[in-house]
Formats: C-alpha cells, sequence, structure tokens
C-alpha cells in the first residue's frame, strides 16, 4: 500500500469524517487517494489558514479532533496562524503538510519549508515522516497527542516520497510514549484540602475557563457551585461552561467583563480557578489580582499551576474527575452574606445605556441578534476585537460548545472559516457569526467556501468604519490619535452578492428587527448583515492593561 | 543560583532542538549543554547548567516535561553528585618553556595529547574550577585555542535519574 493510502486508511481508523484543505504539488498523491475516498468529506477552502480555522471551529463545536491538510512550503507557511490559533486555546487538530521529497529536504528546493522547525513553538508536537514505515504509527500518535491531556495541534509533514512509497498496512498497537502519561486523576490529599478551604471560606469564587469545556465537567462545575452556593465568574474561553443565566453566574470577568465579576474577584477569600491559566487579559496587573483570596488552582496542565500565580492548593487532573470528586466531599452550605455583598456590587453600577438618536449602538445589536437566535440549537462564532467583546458581554450561553471564538491568540479573520468548520460539522444547528469590519476583510475570500458548500451561516458585521478596538485604546491611552485605525471598507452588500451570499444592511434601529428576521430566512447559502452602526462607541467597563481590576474605566 | 540539570530524552531527531528552543524563548541562558547516548540506545541524556531561581527552574522543569519526548528531568541542586567536564587546550610550548608547561600539567593530572615543535594540546578532565584554574595558569604562554564540553552529572550512590 502507497503512503498516501496508509494516511487516509489511518484517518479513516480515527473516526476522520472531514478534512479542510487546498490541493498542492507536495500533497497530490494525497488528494489522488482522497479522490477515491466517499467516506471522508473534503472542504476546498480558499487559503490554508482557512482550512486551519475551519478545523479548528469543527474541534471547538464538536469536541472531535479537526482536520486540516496543506501543501509543502507556503501552503504549510499559510496554517501556521491557525496552529497557533488552536495552540493558545488548547485545541485539538491535527494538520497534514506535504513536504517535499526527503532527498530534496534541507536544500531550498522549490516550494520547501522548514514546518516541523517553524511549528515547534506554537504545536503541541510535530512529525516529520522519512520513512513510509513509520507513517500509519505517526499518524496513531499524533491523533493521541492531540486529543488527550491539554489537547492542542499536532503537524505531520510527509515528504512525497514517503506518499509515494509502499509498505504493508499494520495497523498500530496502543500507543505508549514513553514521556507522554498525562495525569487525570487529581491527588486524593490535594482535593480533601481543597474541600475543606471550600467549607471553610465565607467568600468562595469559582473562576472557569476553557478547560471546563474541554474537559466536559460542566455538569460537575454546575453541581458543585449550586451545592455550595458559590458565585461563578468565567473568561471568555469559559463561555458556556455555566448557564450565563443561571443566578450563581456574575459573568465573564477581566479586561472586559462585568462590574460585579470582577468586583467579586477582588473581594473574595477563597479563588477555585478551574481549567484558567490566569491570563493578563483576566487578571489586569498580576500582583493586585484577588489579594483577599486563597487559591485553589485545578488544571490538567502542570505548567500552569504557579505559571502566573501561586497557588495555595494546587490540583493537576483532569478538572471533570476532579470536580466530581470534589463534590462528594462537600457539605452543602449558603453563603449568604457574601451575596448581600455581591448584591452591592450589582446594584451599584449599570453599564452606560445612552440612547442615540438615529444612531444604531452596536451592543443593542448584539442584543437582538441574541433575543432573535439564541437557543439550544445556536452557536455563535466572533472574530475579534471589539465587536467579540460586545458578544461576549452581551450574547448569554448557556451550554459548553456553543461560543467559538480566538481567545489567546486573538486571531482576527478567524471568525469566517470556524464558522465554515461549526456548520460542517453541525448540519442541523443555526450558526451565527458577529464580525466586524476590520476582521471579516481578513478571510472573507471564504465566503466563497460557504456559498460553495451552501452553508446557511449569518454573518453579522458591526461595521464602524474603524479598526474598533485598536482606535479605543488611542482614544483612552493615547490622546484620541487615530493612527491608522480609519477602514474604508467597499459596500458590503454587494460584495456577499457578488460571492453568491445573500446581503443585507441596517443602519436604523427601527428596520433592525425585520432585517434581522429577513436574514434568518435565507437558506442553503450564507446571509450577511452590514450592521453601520454607531462609529466611535467603546467597549465598557475597560480595565486598561497593567491596571488592577479596581481600576475599571466605567464611562 | 547554578542548576544542573538532566535530561532523559528519546533519542530522535529535533529533540535538542526542542529543549534548545524551550529555554531561548523563555529567555533563560544555557551556560553549558552536554548530549550524548545512555546504556539504552533509545536514550539520549542532556545536561544542562542553567542560573535561575527556585520559581524558574520549577517552570523551566514542567516545560521541559512538556515536550513529549522528554522522558525525565532531575535537578542536582541540593542533591549528591559527581560532575566532570573535559577540556582541550591548545598551549604555545615553544622549548624554552615547555618543562614549565608539562609540569603544570602534571600537576592538574591532565594530560598532553598532541605535540608539535612550537604547542601542546592538553586534555584535562574535572570539576569547571579546576579547568578554569588550569586556563588561568596556560594563559601567560599563550592559549591558541581551546574547548570545553560542557559539564556532565551522574547521582552519587546507587540511584539513578
Amino acid at each position: 500500500m502507497k503512503g498516501a493510502q496508509i494516511l487516509i486508511e489511518l484517518l479513516k481508523k480515527e473516526g476522520v469524517e472531514v478534512i479542510f484543505g487546498y490541493p498542492g504539488g507536495a500533497v497530490i498523491d494525497i488528494y489522488d487517494v482522497i479522490f477515491e475516498t466517499p467516506e471522508i468529506q473534503h472542504v476546498l477552502v480558499r487559503h490554508e489558514q482557512g482550512a486551519a480555522h475551519a478545523a479548528d471551529g469543527y474541534a471547538r463545536s464538536t469536541g472531535k479532533v479537526g482536520v486540516c491538510m496543506a501543501t509543502s512550503g507556503p501552503g504549510a507557511t499559510n496554517l501556521v496562524t491557525g496552529l497557533a490559533t488552536a495552540y493558545m486555546d488548547s485545541i485539538p487538530i491535527v494538520a497534514i503538510t506535504g513536504q517535499v521529497g526527503t532527498p530534496l529536504i534541507g536544500k531550498d528546493s522549490f516550494q520547501e519549508a522548514d514546518i516541523t522547525g517553524i511549528t515547534m513553538p506554537i504545536t503541541k508536537h510535530n512529525f516529520l515522516v522519512t520513512r513510509v514505515e513509520d507513517l500509519a504509527s505517526v499518524v496513531r500518535e499524533a491523533f493521541y497527542i492531540a486529543s488527550t491531556g491539554r489537547p492542542g495541534p499536532v503537524v505531520i509533514d510527509i515528504p512525497k516520497d514517503v506518499q509515494q512509497k509502499t509498505a504493508e498496512l499494520v495497523l498500530p498497537e496502543k500507543v505508549k510514549i514513553p514521556g507522554y502519561q498525562p495525569t487525570y486523576r487529581g491527588h486524593v490529599k490535594q482535593i480533601a484540602l481543597a474541600a475543606s478551604a471550600i467549607t471553610a471560606a465565607q467568600r468562595p469564587l469559582l473562576y472557569v475557563g476553557g478547560g471546563v469545556i474541554s474537559s466536559g465537567a460542566s455538569p460537575y462545575l454546575l453541581e458543585l457551585a449550586e451545592k455550595a452556593d458559590i458565585p461563578v465568574v468565567h473568561t471568555m474561553m469559559g463561555k458556556g461552561a455555566f448557564p450565563e443565566s443561571h443566578r450563581l453566574s456574575l459573568g465573564m470577568l477581566g479586561m472586559h467583563g462585568t462590574y460585579w465579576a470582577n468586583k467579586a474577584v477582588m473581594h473574595c477569600d477563597l479563588l477555585i480557578a478551574v481549567g484558567a491559566r490566569f491570563d493578563d487579559r483576566v487578571t489586569g496587573r498580576i500582583d493586585s489580582f484577588a489579594p483577599h483570596a486563597r487559591i485553589i488552582h485545578i488544571d490538567i496542565d502542570p505548567a500552569e499551576i504557579g505559571k502566573n500565580v501561586k497557588a495555595d492548593i494546587p490540583i493537576v487532573g483532569d478538572a471533570k474527575m476532579i470536580l466530581a470528586e470534589l463534590v462528594k466531599r462537600i457539605e452543602p452550605k449558603t453563603n449568604p452574606e457574601w451575596w448581600q455583598e455581591i448584591e452591592g456590587f450589582r446594584s451599584a453600577y449599570h453599564p452606560p445605556y445612552r440612547k442615540k438618536p438615529g444612531k444604531l449602538l452596536p451592543h443593542e445589536v448584539i442584543r437582538k441578534i441574541y433575543e432573535k437566535t439564541h437557543g439550544e440549537d445556536t452557536i455563535l462564532v466572533t472574530d475579534v476585537g471589539q465587536h467579540q467583546m460586545w458578544a461576549a458581554q452581551v450574547y448569554r450561553c448557556e451550554k459548553p460548545r456553543t461560543w467559538i471564538s480566538s481567545g489567546g491568540l486573538g486571531t482576527m479573520g478567524y471568525g469566517l472559516p470556524a464558522s465554515i468548520g461549526v456548520q460542517i460539522g453541525n448540519p442541523g444547528k443555526r450558526v451565527v457569526l458577529v464580525s466586524g469590519d476590520g476582521s471579516i476583510f481578513m478571510k472573507i475570500q471564504e465566503l466563497v467556501t460557504a456559498v460553495n458548500y451552501c452553508l446557511p451561516i449569518k454573518i453579522f458585521i458591526m461595521n464602524n468604519s474603524y479598526l474598533g478596538m485598536v482606535r479605543q485604546w488611542q482614544g483612552c491611552l493615547y490622546k484620541g490619535r487615530y493612527s491608522c485605525t480609519r477602514l474604508q471598507n467597499p459596500d458590503l452588500v454587494t460584495l456577499a452578492r457578488a460571492f453568491g451570499a445573500e446581503g443585507f444592511a441596517v443602519e436604523k434601529e427601527e428596520d433592525l428587527e425585520p432585517v434581522i428576521e429577513q436574514a434568518l430566512r435565507v437558506e442553503g447559502k450564507p446571509a450577511l448583515v452590514d450592521c453601520r452602526v454607531a462609529e466611535e462607541e467603546n467597549v465598557l467597563p475597560f480595565v486598561p492593561p497593567g491596571k488592577s481590576l479596581e481600576e475599571m474605566i466605567l464611562e | 543560583m547554578q542548576h544542573i540539570i538532566s535530561v532523559l530524552v528519546e533519542n530522535k531527531p529535533r529533540v535538542l532542538a526542542r529543549v534548545a528552543s524551550l529555554f531561548a524563548r523563555r529567555g533563560y541562558n544555557i551556560e553549558s549543554l552536554a548530549v550524548g547516548p545512555t546504556q539504552d540506545p533509545k536514550i539520549s541524556r542532556i545536561t544542562l547548567v542553567v542560573n535561575g531561581n527556585e520559581d524558574i527552574l520549577e517552570q523551566i522543569t514542567k516545560q521541559l516535561y512538556k515536550l513529549i519526548e522528554v522522558i525525565k528531568v532531575g535537578d542536582f541542586t541540593n542533591t549528591s553528585y559527581v560532575d566532570r567536564e573535559l577540556a582541550l587546550i591548545k598551549v604555545n610550548a615553544a622549548s624554552a618553556v615547555r618543562g614549565e608547561v608539562a609540569q603544570i600539567v602534571e600537576i592538574f593530572r591532565a594530560r598532553i595529547v598532541d605535540v608539535e615543535e612550537k604547542s601542546l594540546t592538553v586534555e584535562v578532565t574535572g570539576t569547571p574550577d579546576k579547568i578554569d584554574a588550569l586556563e588561568q595558569l596556560l594563559r601567560k604562554y599563550g592559549i591558541i585555542e581551546m574547548t570545553r564540553t560542557g559539564r556532565i552529572a551522574l547521582a552519587r550512590g546507587s540511584k539513578s535519574l
């Protein structure tokens, strides 16, 4: 069997249903096999970065490993941003790249790039397969590494001659990697310590992140919070880990978190971090973060413990298994005084709500989108920027894997290709993309892909003719010197139609509802809505970088 | 504080690059580095000497463990160990001073491994301090070139990493 056939056989064995990719000279042998493999759908994107983001969106929304493919050289380097995005957010994807033939490696051959060297710091692991006999076990290991422990992207680089050479297909046995044995079960003593700390705490607070979602720990999180009456704040990556409409949810914390979530962090006496990594966008000035709290830190990655803050009770392991144990070991309790304090925070501040006559306010647009689209079968995808923060603040997510957004890397252009992956992986669900006029143009070519595959994605663009988040910083922190942030955009409706999608525009508040409804009725193709919103709205609250969470800009 | 870290890794291509780039990315300077095979042909041993406080070292150790091909990491600080380094020093040694140089080499229990009309090459093994001291003494004759292997170390007694 040829190497290319071995690869596809192994992908089938791993249960791969779809590959997002783009052909080229160094993967042509693999594509020749794909030609006769009806079991695996191939989604042809228009730029390899789109393939990586689509595989990422597929993985985030389904919980399966996403697969993307690209040719050598420029094809492979175009994957890099997508790999870094997945790496920062711990998303399991396997990227298969073609490589020039082994005799040509290292000679600056045509379309050669050292992709394993390039992706070393932005992948969980990578492989250069130099012998066809190794291919089967490498594919096995790649999927195993990507999906276990702390998930992440893995690259398999396959030289052209390895794809062409033949070997016997020997199905690898159980994967055994001597240096890779993730810890899942939390240390019993540490769990007992955590349980007694929770029992003793007067102002406990759960701080939950994306790890809860990737572990599938949400049911136990809910049980724990309810049993011990603990308020919950989530990171942006943790949206959906805990139902946001639940009485115990305080919403998102951090730079653009809710006033009361940040206040709760600053006043709690026990912070229980679950699958979260104390990112600088979350903590603000790190030495003033949660100043009165003992910290329990639950994470599957030992390297996260003590990286940014010192944990009093570290527990390494799988969030689901640890929370399940923890729930068993705590007594039901209530924290009425703590809640009274939190209600005080809640009533002390209301987000500024200033209607501007004749202007469409972006958070109002998102609120309306939320009203019209939220529900069991909706998955919200965002790009990166102001619209992302407004969406994070306004669009409540009740379930894991219903909020898809680039967190750690903050990749503008992520949204559209990710939506494609989400829709392909969830054909029956409604996929809503909230984007901005900056982000959408970073990957606008993928609108072709969405049209080609008849994907009914609803695209709402918060169009303020600015690179809004940078403009906001320039306004707040750089004396209003709007350097290079004004965007001159083409007409988005015409553009959508030229691509074969449906296009709408809305400028007035009274038109908002009917236009959204029209867009939602579009079937069999994407609908793009150009929401021409007020130009200079800011995302508030805003904790300026390097400031304490107490120092929120509120107006 | 100086730490000697021993890392057992799978003997595969690029493993050294992964380890080295991990240090580089976090801005930790490597003082010395030595790599070689072990009794198991599938496993290599990397010995690193780095400077840093406990927190930094803990982070480095954890990050090393995140590398898939890293099997075991050990820090020799606060343990009982033997460490050695080897150096080759090529020094000017015209006939007038040759006896003097040979005497110094003798005192250090070093060995002359190559002789030529005007120069000698000295092989010396020991702790870095000993090598530093010899280098210092030979300096006045004029060192033409020298190379050091970087430190290697093993725990004392029967225990192993």
